[in-house]
């Protein structure tokens, strides 16, 4: 086996370049604790709208004991239901989100938040706002032919 | 002399870029629907319907068409004998060829505009499944005559190394059956028996798992024969040598065992997979860098080499000295370009953190374009004018114009995806046919939507010059004679190579311990929670 002492010099950097890459994936994740929403949890797509948290009643926004915030929402064709939710700037907030029919995806532009919402499975994500105003959440997985239509509003607040 | 089993060569390959070609004009089609500059175009259902039929044919049909006719040839020319079963390589083709067919039928008429992807629980009409099934069949047909191949040719040359062009089209046969194994198990287990009524509901969490198994890997199956141009070809082409072939045989290696079990990074955003496993496939997504950085690395050497022995003086000098005339050094020096500005792309889609702010947002269509469509199609597209004359027989119609049109491939791949990864960035969804939603935003997004119908336009115009003349070659002045050995020779051609640097066995044996962890208990676990499953749902 012929290798030329050139290419062992660049055999190296790669080495510690893909070290570095891992490394700081691996400290965020470790040391900061950040990951995808991961959240394996099942639900029935097709009875999910009768009772239980994703009933209509229980949608949207409710402040916990501990100041934070969570959001249970259905994406279902063509929206994101409630169609408007109100959250506080700053403050910790768990989204749950889950669908009745097909797969949609989900994203706050200039944001964390973003999730695949896949029938059968609950999605979570826990995130923070910052800045104050109007926002959308955008489905960024087609769902039908009215996939361009499905959006929804998102207004963050000043906390208090 | 020895049958090289040209016409079975040609026809994969004219299948490929039929297929191309259509699916070039459907993308202006996108761009300008996309871009609600064209009112009277506008059509949900066409779009949806385009934009299908566009993926399956550019992702399917073209990729797995050319490595088809590419590795006949390959073998042959390499080997320096016939194909293991002539017989069988033309069975592959028709029936790739119908399943080809039977897909485009629903694709066409709107009863597939599931797109590529085809997640469920959106459902297609049964027989898209079916045909596009036949196509990866066809393809394992072909799988199996490269192996044999070079198994017999091994049996009738002991101790001989086998070719680098033929050890790397024989890895990526191999990678391709470990590969297309996941959309397989989904299909026959999942997506057939449900979309024929035999099943009632379907677990979309377990087909997008299985989907990703074959998802990362197919795009390497795709880059493959890019690759293996780069380093058996292209340094003979620029008058040079190969600068190492062990470190070509150590990258088709690496890209075997990697590329398969890192699936996960396309689920990183979903629910039904935990951390810890979307982390451990995130280790073998940044590993997979190394095969490609490696070959950067060697390609860059070699052609260095041949820009020094044609004068090239100083640290750059080289890269001016190289023959800007011959359409292969061209088409590997954009691609190289174009896979380094797309590069940096993929290791933030790759990273384990960063892929939130890019997740499903126009930011992936561009990057893959830039790969997919720039680095690798470009790498086509040279194979093709290289290959045709020795298929044919005859002259290339016109070397100017192939080189003409391969500075505007990449010039258009830029226009079309640079706009994109801004978008992207700025929030813009994939997947979309309009962009109606009630924000500031769209107006930030207007004028790259302008920009990207550009890019669209520019790449027809290189494709409608690329098959042109090809075509035209056809009728071409006969050659008096035609070399098939113009295969690039390494600086130090090796005279022997460890067993393991020959053959597959052990690294067949890696990949299955890997695959047990990465995919098994994945699957496993899966069946166990076994998530209530989803009705079909029309689009
Ligand atoms: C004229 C050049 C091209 C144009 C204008 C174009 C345009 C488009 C557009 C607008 C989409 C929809 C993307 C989305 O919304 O997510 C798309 C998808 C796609 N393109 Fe192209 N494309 C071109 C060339 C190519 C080439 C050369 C390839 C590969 C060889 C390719 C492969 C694909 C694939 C696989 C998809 C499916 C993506 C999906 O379903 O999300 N395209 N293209
Ligand atoms: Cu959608
Ligand atoms: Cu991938």
């Amino acid at each position: 086996m012929h290798i030329d002492p050139l290419e062992k010099k660049w055999m190296y950097v790669v080495g510690f370049m893909t070290a570095v890459m891992i490394g700081s994936m691996a400290y965020a994740a470790i040391m900061l604790n950040m990951h995808p929403p991961s959240n394996v949890e099942t639900i029935d797509p097709k009875t999910l709208h009768l009772s239980g948290e994703f009933a209509e009643d229980n949608l949207g926004a409710t402040t916990n004991p501990d100041g934070s915030v969570t959001v249970r929402m259905v994406a279902a064709r063509y929206s994101f239901y409630p169609q408007m939710i109100e959250v506080p700037a700053d403050t910790d907030v768990k989204f749950r989100i889950t669908s009745p029919d097909v797969l949609h995806g989900v994203h706050v532009p200039f944001t964390n938040m973003s999730t695949m919402v896949v029938p059968g499975y609950v999605s979570e994500v826990n995130t923070r706002f910052s800045r104050e105003g109007e926002a959308q959440f955008l489905c960024n997985e087609y769902c039908g032919l009215g996939h361009d239509y499905m959006w929804s509003k998102l207004k963050v607040v000043p906390k208090g | 002399m020895y049958d090289k089993s040209k016409s079975v060569a040609l026809a994969n390959l004219w299948v490929a870029f039929a297929a191309f070609f259509v699916a070039i004009i459907l993308g202006l089609y996108q761009v300008m629907n996309r871009s609600g500059l064209f009112p009277e175009l506008e059509s949900h259902e066409l779009y949806f319907a385009s934009v299908s039929t566009h993926g399956v044919l550019m992702g399917f049909v073209l990729t797995t068409f050319f490595i088809m006719g590419f590795g006949y040839y390959t073998a042959t020319t390499t080997l320096k004998r016939p194909l293991w079963n002539k017989g069988l390589a033309w069975v592959a083709f028709l029936v790739a060829l119908s399943g080809t067919v039977m897909a485009a039928i629903p694709l066409l008429t709107g009863k597939a505009s599931i797109l590529y992807t085809f997640y469920p629980p959106l459902m297609a009409h049964p027989m898209f499944y079916i045909g596009a099934t036949l196509l990866v069949v066809g393809s394992w047909i072909w799988c199996l005559e490269m192996i044999m191949s070079v198994i017999t040719w091994r049996r009738d040359n002991p101790g001989k190394v086998v070719p680098l062009a033929m050890y790397g089209t024989t890895a990526n046969a191999i990678m391709w059956l470990w590969t297309s194994a996941g959309v397989a198990i989904e299909m026959l287990f999942q997506l057939i028996p449900w979309s024929l009524g035999l099943m009632d509901t379907i677990d979309p969490g377990l087909a997008r798992t299985l989907f990703s198994w074959t998802l990362h890997a197919i795009v390497y199956f795709w880059l493959f024969p890019a690759y293996i141009a780069m380093y058996t070809i292209l340094p003979k082409m620029a008058g040079g040598r190969l600068f190492s072939d062990e470190m070509g045989r150590v990258a088709f290696i690496m890209l075997l065992v990697l590329s398969v079990p890192i699936g996960f990074h396309h689920l990183y955003m979903d629910p039904q997979q935990s951390a810890g496993f979307k982390f451990l496939h995130m280790l073998g997504t940044f590993g997979v860098a190394i095969p490609t950085l490696l070959t950067g690395f060697t390609v860059l050497a070699s052609l260095e080499g041949a820009g020094r022995l044609r004068g090239g003086q100083g640290l750059f000098g080289w890269i001016t000295a190289l023959n800007w005339k011959e359409p292969m050094v061209v088409a590997g020096m954009l691609a190289l370009f174009m896979l380094i500005a797309g590069g940096w792309g993929g290791m933030i889609n790759a990273s384990y953190s960063m892929n939130t702010l890019v997740h499903n947002t126009q930011w992936v269509t561009g990057h893959f374009h830039l790969i997919f469509a720039g680095t690798t199609v470009i790498m086509y597209l040279a194979v093709a004018y290289h290959l045709w004359p020795k298929l044919t027989g005859r002259r290339l119609a016109s070397r100017g114009m192939a080189v003409f049109q391969l500075w505007l491939w990449m010039i258009g791949m830029m226009v079309l995806t640079m706009p994109w990864h801004v978008l992207g960035l700025l929030g813009q969804p994939r997947r979309i046919s309009s962009t109606p939603y009630d924000s500031p935003l769209v107006q930030q997004w207007d004028p790259h939507e302008l920009a990207m119908i550009v890019g669209g336009a520019i790449l027809l115009f290189s494709a409608l010059l690329f098959v042109l003349n090809l075509l035209m070659s056809h009728a071409a002045r006969k050659l008096d004679s035609v070399s098939d050995d113009d295969w690039a020779i390494a600086v130090y051609p090796p005279m022997s190579v460890p067993k393991s640097m020959n053959g597959f066995v052990l690294w067949n044996g890696i990949l299955t311990v890997w695959m047990i962890v990465a995919y098994g208990i994945p699957i496993v676990q899966l069946l166990i929670l076994d998530a209530p499953g989803s009705m079909p749902w029309g689009y």
